[in-house]
């Protein structure tokens, strides 16, 4: 086996699994907190893609600024409130009503609302997928001695936005009142509420965090792939989710652990397999996973009925 | 459960009802299917004006019908969400292909490629059921989900002398009937012949209605509600709740094979790529805008929307597509100048699900159960109502027997209540 070209392949995958890191998050702390697969939220990640592109083509020309590498990292901040603040009107909209409805009422609702948000994407988009203007260089950075490239320059620039943030998630959740909120209200709703925590306001900033998340994942894929469609949301909300599961849904280091391990994977089976087998790949390793470890490789939050 | 029995009426009046009830209900369904068997005659003379649906459309409608009425098997009577139905249409309409094709040069007839088809898609319903059913809900819908995704996939991807890739099948051998007539020398139930595949799709509707129905009335589909009400407590009455929720998937999948073989040999092809995700989501919301549970609520579910969907939204789009497309092109709204209301189906789909949910979650035609599980107070005071009807019945007939009425006269039951 060529070890370079493994090499290259796992830092590939590496790149591809902390992106999806950030999506897989989003799900795993909605269904920590309200035990809901919050299917709308791949599709808050397309909206992502989808304002870094208006951002780059509209807004940044439309204040005369040159569409660059900086000042596309300028729009994060507004990519990342705009998708967090959808993502809590979602759920107070879609889901809240909802909250002591039978368990499939959610459920239902969010698909209908990720069908809703595809359909925006399309009035806005079009229907096919449109190019966003490449900021991103692409000047290898480490290269190996057979002359291949192991890092290149956009690789560092999603690992400069993802792992800063998915630091400041955990340490947002393990440090600050807010987070010990969310986590007692994840445990217990109920005695969350009798302890003074306003369960309502929780619930928000989980979606917001969630949503911001997904924004930051959108602008990097958008980058990165240099696309920006009303799909994605569907393919990439899936792969999420299921490194979600994999990693143990509600156990945010299992998401981030999850997406990492179904970024490589996807990348090898890319690779060595064949790209269209990779979906078959990473669904059989979902139903493989859940029917023999249901709690993923981490511990999900709790495993009733497993 | 104990809600719905407590508004039944004394037993007489119950047996009076059923009756009336079942009459209703025949005169009903035979004027349905009159209407069905007779509207190949005159739906040409139905003005333009009246957006009526044709042939092609109503056979759509009514192989939804019956998807609907299997997915129904499975979400509505059993409370397991199955995400990935699609899989066993899919498996239904492939083994058709597979048997009754140019492809392997194997040309059964349809008669029995159906049965065989049917038994394929619920065996692999059972394949995909007994290692998952015993996850929870959510985790159950999303393994459905990712099968769903695979089954296609593997079509797909497998060798094109395999299972056809890309290019899926075709031709396809219709159904047929060796019966020589004017016509030719025989009948057949394809896309060449609407006006027979329509016939052959209804009776492969009426005959799955009255399956469904058959199943929900036997100690089967009672304790399938009991699984679906209460897990825990169905097991400790007895079920076997593990292969009652396996007969489930089972059977829900077999309608869909069932589907499957008249979509695959109706059509005389089939693609891998028209098995997505979108289907399942369709038939599920079918299932639930019509009344999770209830067949009614399927059937005229699946023609409702699918009505809109094909029919409906293409007429309106007529009227209100080129002003708008003109206004796009003054203004250059690409939006608007390239605007198909049809195409937007799924936003309106998604609309009316989240709306649903919040509105009405019990569906448009409702079981008497899960209205009263959803809506428990009105059902309450109706129940109240009820009470004080019968208590004032039961003075009546007390005083025409000329005795004073107390509370304990009443029924037990009534008593119970009142205190």
């Amino acid at each position: 086996m060529d070890l370079e070209q493994f090499a290259v392949i796992l830092s590939i995958g590496l790149f591809n699994g902390l992106i999806v890191a950030l999506v897989a998050i989003g799900y795993t702390l909605v269904y920590g907190i309200i035990e809901l697969i919050n299917f709308a939220h791949g599709d808050v990640f397309m909206l992502g893609t989808l304002l870094t592109y208006f951002g780059l083509v509209a807004i940044l020309p439309g204040f005369g600024v040159e569409a660059s590498l900086i000042s596309a990292l300028a729009l994060i901040p507004f990519i990342m409130v705009i998708t967090a603040v959808i993502n809590a009107s979602i759920e107070r909209v879609a889901y809240r009503p909802l909250r002591n409805a039978p368990r499939l009422a959610p459920l239902i609702s969010a698909i209908g609302m990720s069908f809703i948000l595809q359909n925006v994407g399309i009035i806005l988009l079009g229907p096919s997928p449109k190019a966003v203007p490449s900021v991103l260089p692409n000047d290898p950075l480490i290269v190996m001695p057979g002359g291949r490239t192991l890092i290149s320059l956009n690789e560092v620039v999603v690992g400069a936005v993802t792992i800063p943030l998915l630091l400041a998630l955990a340490y947002f959740v393990t440090s600050t009142r807010q987070g010990k909120a969310m986590r007692a209200t994840a445990q217990d709703r109920e005695a969350a509420g009798l302890m003074g925590i306003n369960v309502n306001r929780t619930i928000s900033q989980t979606f917001l965090i969630g949503g911001a998340l997904a924004g930051a994942a959108g602008f990097v894929v958008a980058l990165f792939l240099g696309q920006a469609w009303w799909f994605f949301g569907f393919p990439f909300g899936l792969l999420a989710f299921t490194s979600a599961v994999l990693g143990g849904i509600g156990n945010i280091t299992g998401a981030a652990l999850g997406g990492i391990v179904l970024g490589l994977v996807k990348s090898i089976s890319d690779f060595y397999i064949e790209a269209r087998w990779t979906n078959v790949i990473v669904f059989s390793i979902l139903i493989i996973v859940l029917v023999f470890r249901p709690t993923g490789l981490l511990g999900a939050k709790q495993a009733e009925g497993a | 459960m104990a809600v719905a029995a407590a508004r039944l009426p004394s037993p007489g009046g119950l047996r009076g009802l059923a009756r009336n009830e079942t009459l209703r209900n025949r005169v009903i369904v035979a004027g349905l299917l009159l209407l069905g068997v007779a509207y190949p005659f005159f739906y040409r003379m139905i003005p333009s004006a009246i957006p009526a649906p044709d042939l092609n459309n109503l056979i759509v409608m009514s192989y939804y019908a019956i998807l609907a009425l299997g997915l129904n098997i499975v979400v509505g009577f059993a409370g397991l969400l199955d995400l990935g139905y699609v899989a066993f249409f899919a498996i239904g309409a492939y083994t058709a292909a597979f048997l009754s094709s140019p492809h392997f040069d194997i040309h059964l007839t349809w008669w029995i490629v159906v049965w065989v088809a049917v038994a394929i898609a619920a065996l692999s319903g059972i394949l995909l059921g007994a290692p998952t059913l015993r996850l929870r809900g959510d985790y159950l819908a999303i393994v459905t989900l990712g099968f769903g995704e695979i089954v296609p996939l593997v079509f797909r991807n497998l060798p094109g002398d395999i299972t056809g890739a890309n290019q899926g099948i075709r031709p396809i051998d219709p159904p047929t009937i060796p019966l020589a007539g004017p016509w030719g020398d025989q009948l057949s139930f394809s896309n060449s012949n609407l006006q027979l595949a329509l016939y052959l799709v209804l009776a492969l509707l009426v005959f799955s209605y009255w399956l469904c129905q058959r199943m929900r009335d036997s100690r089967l589909g009672r304790a399938w509600m009991a699984i679906r009400e209460d897990e825990t407590a169905a097991a400790s009455m007895g079920i076997n709740t593990v292969n009652t929720k396996l007969l489930a998937f089972a059977l829900g999948a077999s309608l869909s094979g069932f589907a499957g073989a008249f979509v695959g040999a109706y059509q005389t092809a089939i693609f891998p790529e028209s098995f997505r995700f979108s289907i399942s989501i369709t038939i599920l919301v079918v299932v639930i805008l019509g009344g999770m549970g209830s067949l009614r609520g399927a059937v005229v579910g699946a023609f409702a929307l699918q009505y809109v969907n094909l029919t409906f939204l293409r007429w309106v789009g007529q009227y209100v597509n080129p002003p708008l497309n003109s206004v796009g092109r003054s203004t250059g709204i690409e939006f608007l100048e390239n605007f198909v209301l049809h195409s937007y189906n799924f936003l309106i789909f998604g609309i009316v699900l989240v709306v649903m949910m919040v509105v009405r979650p019990e569906g448009l035609l409702p079981t008497r159960e899960r209205k009263a599980e959803l809506h428990g107070i009105g059902v309450a005071a109706e129940e109240t109502a009820a009470t004080a009807d019968e208590v004032a019945t039961h003075e009546t007939a007390l005083e025409e027997a000329g005795e004073a009425v107390t509370i304990e006269d009443l029924p037990p039951e009534d008593q119970k209540r009142d205190r």
